[in-house]
């Protein structure tokens, strides 16, 4: 296993996030820890207040006050996002309605990353992203009210993908659509993956676009990782944890009885 | 299932539902028939298929300029198209009750919930304070909350989404609702407490013999918790089966529909997306 053991893209050592002070402290994450492969697609599973977008945020440096240890390509993340730390790591955001400027056009956001940066040719780029996510050029002057839900995802994914970085988190990305849409999303982010060897790191409390996306998972229960997993033992039904277990269950279907069983979990 | 030694529940015929704008008239239904017995039927469709507006025609509840018409819509022998608006709050909120969304949002703020609960009953019928908290108390307890008191005096910023959504129910069937129509009551929430939530609205339903209009995005949802399905695509009802064979239906936009949802269990490696055929706004 010691010579081919794959590059670590991104590696959490004992991550902790604490918000507030005295009766408001809000232990949000305890002690997480999870290592990517290069090129995987890695999932992070939970139920609401579990700590998954917290881990994100922390991760992307938009959540400051966390404790532990983040290295990225090797290297420890910063604390404030810098520009090198930008060309490296990008978000998807859950809301494609709120996370877009509702007075800036298409253009105008992909083109803001490339003039922080200082990239040229920002014609080309605009228009070559905004293809490879399946719009055409006349959405390059549009505002995000003149799209609907999918195509502001797709100009989402396009933002992030502006500064080709290697290593894209994904914050519930096709929560807010139809299923229809969602297919077509999660089938692009499947394609650029394969056309560019991106690395995913996938939040999301939906286990089937876990199991359609990603090769290892992590579930999370109130700040901790109950269980860490490939994919395939989601797919046996075969995890090893009560909780997984139960969010399994849960998630494959409506049974009357199966909800009498349902523990709580702290 | 349907009774059928008794009439259905509701019937409703050619239901349509327009809205004239500046720019046209936008069809949100477009003459919609079916029937209600006492069983759970499953209305699933994408966003702007018109679910939600069928929900509130039933009830009379579509604003200005939205425009309503119907060969027949009657409930439980009453003609509901022929009622007044006085007549008709003696049906809303009392023989045919609403679920909403999210609780958060359709909920009083600044109102006690169990006050709230109690208001929706003093509405419908003379009720003393004291004979009342205790109907309050007995549906809190019915919707399974643990600790009645506390939940009674809480605001609605104080309770979770799951509580919430539990005292929005126990407010919907406490006057004893004949028909329940549910619009997206569990796409809030978390898997587990969704499973709660849906099997409280199924015990009350059972137990107490009522219909049950449960409005859903989501397909395996409603095929497992439903009795028959109809799936609406631009205002229409395009299908209805049973929701055992869910698997089995036919129209193009119904397969479209399940092949574009991945599988935990059989996961594929490419999904099919929907190519959407402007016919199926027209014929059936």
């Amino acid at each position: 296993m010691a010579a081919a053991e794959p590059a670590k893209v991104l590696e959490v050592r004992n991550l902790h996030v604490v918000f507030g002070i005295g009766q408001h402290r809000v232990h949000a994450v305890r002690g997480v820890s999870f290592a990517v492969d290069k090129g995987e697609c890695f999932g992070i599973v939970g139920e609401s207040g579990s700590g998954k977008t917290t881990i994100l945020r922390a991760l992307c440096g938009l959540s400051p006050n966390w404790e532990g240890e983040i290295l990225i390509d090797g290297r420890p993340a910063p604390r404030q996002p810098d520009r090198a730390f930008c060309r490296m790591v990008q978000i998807v955001f859950q809301d494609p309605y709120g996370s877009l400027h509702p007075r800036q056009t298409v253009d105008r956001c992909l083109r803001e990353p490339l003039e922080i940066q200082d990239i040229g040719d920002r014609d080309r780029r605009i228009t070559d992203t905004l293809q490879a996510v399946g719009l055409d050029k006349s959405f390059r002057f549009r505002y995000p009210h003149q799209l609907s839900g999918g195509q502001r995802q797709r100009v989402g994914i396009a933002r992030a993908l502006m500064l080709e970085p290697k290593l894209l988190f994904l914050d519930e990305p096709t929560s807010a659509l139809d299923v229809s849409v969602q297919a077509e999303i999660l089938n692009l982010l499947v394609r650029l993956r394969k056309e560019r060897g991106f690395t995913y790191v996938l939040v999301t409390h939906d286990l089937s676009i876990i199991s359609h996306m990603c090769d290892r998972l992590i579930v999370m229960n109130v700040g901790r990782v109950v269980e860490a997993m490939q994919v395939t033992a989601l797919r046996d039904r075969t995890p090893e944890n009560p909780y997984t277990q139960q969010l399994l269950q849960a998630s494959l279907g409506y049974d009357r009885a199966a909800v009498e069983r349902y523990q709580t979990f702290d | 299932m349907a009774d059928p030694t008794n009439q259905p529940l509701l019937q409703v015929e050619n239901l349509s539902v327009s809205y004239v704008t500046p720019t046209g008239t936008v069809h949100a239904l477009k003459k919609v028939s079916f029937e209600l017995g006492r069983e759970k039927l499953g209305i699933v469709g994408e966003s702007g298929s018109g679910k939600s507006t069928l929900g509130r025609a039933i009830l009379k509840l579509i604003p200005r300029p939205g425009e309503v018409s119907a060969g027949r819509m009657t409930f439980m022998g009453q003609d509901l198209l022929a009622m007044s608006k006085i007549q008709m709050r003696r049906v809303r909120g009392k023989q045919i009750t609403m679920i909403l969304q999210d609780p958060k949002f359709s909920l009083n703020p600044v109102m006690r919930a169990g006050d709230q609960i109690l208001e929706a009953l003093s509405i419908h019928g003379r009720i003393g304070r004291r004979e009342g908290r205790n109907r309050v108390m007995e549906i809190l307890k019915a919707v399974r909350i643990r600790d009645p008191h506390r939940v009674y005096n809480a605001y609605v910023h104080e309770l979770s989404g799951g509580m919430g959504q539990r005292v929005m129910t126990a407010m919907m069937v406490v006057t004893n609702p004949m028909l329940l129509i549910a619009d997206e009551p569990t796409s809030a929430l978390d898997v587990t407490v969704r499973m709660q939530v849906l099997a409280i609205i199924d015990d009350l339903v059972t137990q107490r013999g009522m219909g049950l209009i449960f409005i859903s995005h989501d397909l395996n949802l409603v095929g497992s918790f439903c009795d028959r399905i109809l799936i609406m695509y631009g205002g229409r009802i395009v299908e209805s089966c049973r929701a055992a064979d869910l698997n089995k239906v036919t129209h193009p936009y119904s397969r479209g529909l399940l092949d574009s949802l991945p599988s935990i269990e059989h996961p594929k490696p490419v999904l099919a997306t929907l190519k959407r055929d402007p016919a199926w706004l027209e014929a059936p």
